[in-house]
């Protein structure tokens, strides 16, 4: 208590110097908070929106199959747990796709049945992969409404025949260009076909009939929890209760894309501003070794009237961590005021910039840090004075 | 009465580059118990190192010191502070106050070293500020005292832990004339309520004020004959 008093009454006898010497954390604090603040709120809108496309469903995949591999008759006995809707299992893969001279480049998906229920896909012509389709691995596709219109000509294309990295396929079906459905809400100008798994296997150098990937969903008026605590009971058992081997999740691989592409950016946000913050940390050592050297007077006397080592020590370091901490806190202010302001700036674009309660931990948690990691070397010059050469410092 | 300081054969050498300066050469000394003692000596003379080594600022190079019953060996720093915190009371030339606390804040200092209490540091603050005659300063800092002031604080500092022995250094060597003789009145006042006190100086009318002078001069003591 007595400490902090005189580190207290030590930074306010040179107020310009202590805030000058603030301002590297200040700015650093801010930095960091209004940073990760802004990539959070900005992410936070986009993932609220992603994961409204596509939350009924959860994606598998498989990475160590222990010798054990997935395969398609597997996806037909899970489907018959009453607590799992449907399975799918999907590959995507980019072909050219050529309809009497007209070429494209388009997304084919290998895809077993109940991969339109599962994705929500509407059928606007014909039909979808069946079993048999897969099973026999015939050489049929469905295509979007944009790959008909814009590739064959016209919508009511069913029978024709294109060709597919080279392969002949039978259009038997067109599915309807929607933007609610999360896959394509993203390829909605891109051309889309689907063939049966199988077909892809064929075609493929790299792909087995080993499924490595698919989605699941709950079936109906069952809840998503408990087809996703099935699921990993499943996998468990059949991969020697490794949990490494396989992942269950509900992101889609857009939404997990997303949040590793933000938490990158995070970090690489979060990285800038830390090394502002270690910039204003050697700041405040420059300035606690000044202080330290003008006050070696002061450190005699302490210690010619009894003062211990340590006694010095925490003086001197209490007053870096104070001077950090009071950094910290100016910094925290200010960037809240600068949020609200943005946030009164950009309110039309309905994202809420708020602080991160997190980031503020992490700020204070680092500030302090730093207080101390930058602190110890002045307060250590400090406590390991003479006190016969510190009396006599400079008269 | 008991012996309050016991040199033996002391010895401090330095070495400035190759030539090594004898700047205590087996000095000895007893000062007891409620004495008032002077050491005088020109600069130079070794007067600064017999206050460092009696002070437990530094220790010496060869023979004994005991204070208080102490022999004052290769102690730690942070013993030989507590045995400056608990045993002595230093007055110095230049008052060696810190400049940004009150005057009751400085008086307070070598007390929260000593792990007093709050209720009895404040009372004794008050004592000691009392028995030098500024208990109406209390909450001046030094810059807004005079000299004599000034070092009237640091007396009431160093009695604050109601020392066994007070140590001062040239304590009028910054002083006018009038004030250097109530200062000496205060010391005088201080030696008759039965403190120790060791004067060091230059100066010849103030060291006669004391009791008992002894001389250094190329670190060596001599009793000065009265």
């Amino acid at each position: 208590m007595q400490t902090l008093r005189m580190a207290l009454k030590s930074i306010g006898s040179n107020k310009l110097r202590a805030l000058l010497t603030m301002l590297g954390i200040i700015i650093g604090v801010m930095a960091l908070v209004i940073l990760v603040s802004l990539v959070k709120g900005a992410t936070g809108s986009v993932t609220d929106s992603i994961s409204d496309l596509g939350s009924n469903m959860l994606t598998v995949t498989v990475s160590d199959n222990k010798g054990n591999p997935v395969g398609l008759d597997d996806l037909v006995t899970w489907m018959a747990d009453p607590k799992i809707g449907e399975a799918a299992c999907y590959s995507k893969e980019s072909m050219t796709a050529k309809y009497s001279g007209t070429s494209e480049t388009a997304d084919v998906y290998g895809i077993s049945p109940y991969y339109d229920k599962i994705q929500a896909l509407n059928l606007l012509l014909g039909r979808f992969i069946k079993s048999s389709d897969v099973t026999n691995h015939t050489y049929v596709c469905v295509i979007n409404e944009t790959m008909a219109t814009e590739l064959i000509g016209y919508t009511d294309c069913i029978g024709q025949e294109i060709s597919l990295g080279g392969v002949k396929f039978t259009v038997v079906g067109i599915i309807e260009d929607s933007d609610t459905s999360l896959t394509r809400a993203f390829s909605k100008d891109s051309y889309v076909a689907y063939i049966p798994y199988t077909s892809l296997v064929r075609m493929s150098d790299s792909l087995t009939l080993e499924v490595t990937s698919f989605y699941i969903s709950a079936p109906e008026n069952g809840s998503m929890t408990e087809a996703e605590d099935r699921m990993t009971q499943i996998l468990m058992a059949r991969f020697e209760d490794d949990d490494d081997a396989f992942s269950v999740s509900k992101q889609d691989a857009l939404e997990s894309t997303m949040s590793s592409v933000t938490s990158a950016l995070t970090i690489l946000l979060g990285g800038i501003a830390a090394i502002s913050l270690i910039v204003g940390g050697i700041g405040i050592m420059n300035i606690m070794l000044v202080t330290v050297t003008e006050r070696t007077r002061e450190i005699g006397i302490r210690k010619a009237i009894g003062a211990r080592k340590r006694y010095i020590m925490r003086q001197f370091l209490l007053e870096a961590v104070v001077l950090c901490m009071m950094g910290c806190a100016i910094g925290i202010a200010l960037s809240w005021v600068t949020l609200k302001v943005i946030g009164i700036v950009v309110s039309s674009l309905s994202i809420s910039f708020n602080m991160d309660i997190t980031v503020i931990l992490i700020a204070v948690g680092f500030c302090f840090l730093i207080g101390v990691i930058f602190g110890l070397y002045p307060a250590n010059k400090a406590a390991n004075m003479k006190p016969i050469d510190a009396l006599h410092y400079g008269g | 009465m008991g012996k309050m300081i016991e040199l033996r054969n002391v010895c401090k050498n330095y070495s400035i580059g190759k030539e090594v300066i004898h700047a205590l050469d087996h000095a000895s000394l007893v000062i007891n118990e409620g004495e008032f003692v002077s050491i005088i000596g020109p600069s130079g003379s070794g007067k600064s190192t017999l206050m460092n080594i009696i002070g437990c600022l530094d220790i010496a190079d060869e023979g004994d010191y005991i204070l208080d019953g102490i022999p004052i060996e290769d102690y730690t720093e942070d013993e030989l502070a507590d045995i400056r915190n608990e045993k002595i009371g230093f007055v110095f030339q230049n008052f060696n106050l810190i400049s940004k606390l009150t005057a009751e804040e400085n008086v307070e200092l070598p007390l929260i070293y000593h792990k007093i209490k709050r209720g009895e540091r404040d009372k004794r603050v008050e004592e000691a500020l009392k028995r030098v005659g500024l208990e109406q300063r209390a909450t001046h800092y030094p810059t807004e005292l005079s000299g004599g002031q000034q070092q009237r604080v640091a007396i009431a500092r160093a009695l604050a832990t109601k020392p066994s022995l007070i140590l001062a250094d040239e304590p009028t060597g910054n002083l006018d004339s009038q004030t250097t003789i109530e200062i000496m009145e205060l010391f005088r006042d201080l030696h008759k309520q039965g403190n120790t006190i060791v004067l060091i100086t230059h100066d010849n009318n103030v060291a006669m004020q004391a009791e008992r002078s002894i001389n250094i001069l190329d670190g060596r003591l001599t009793e000065v004959a009265r």
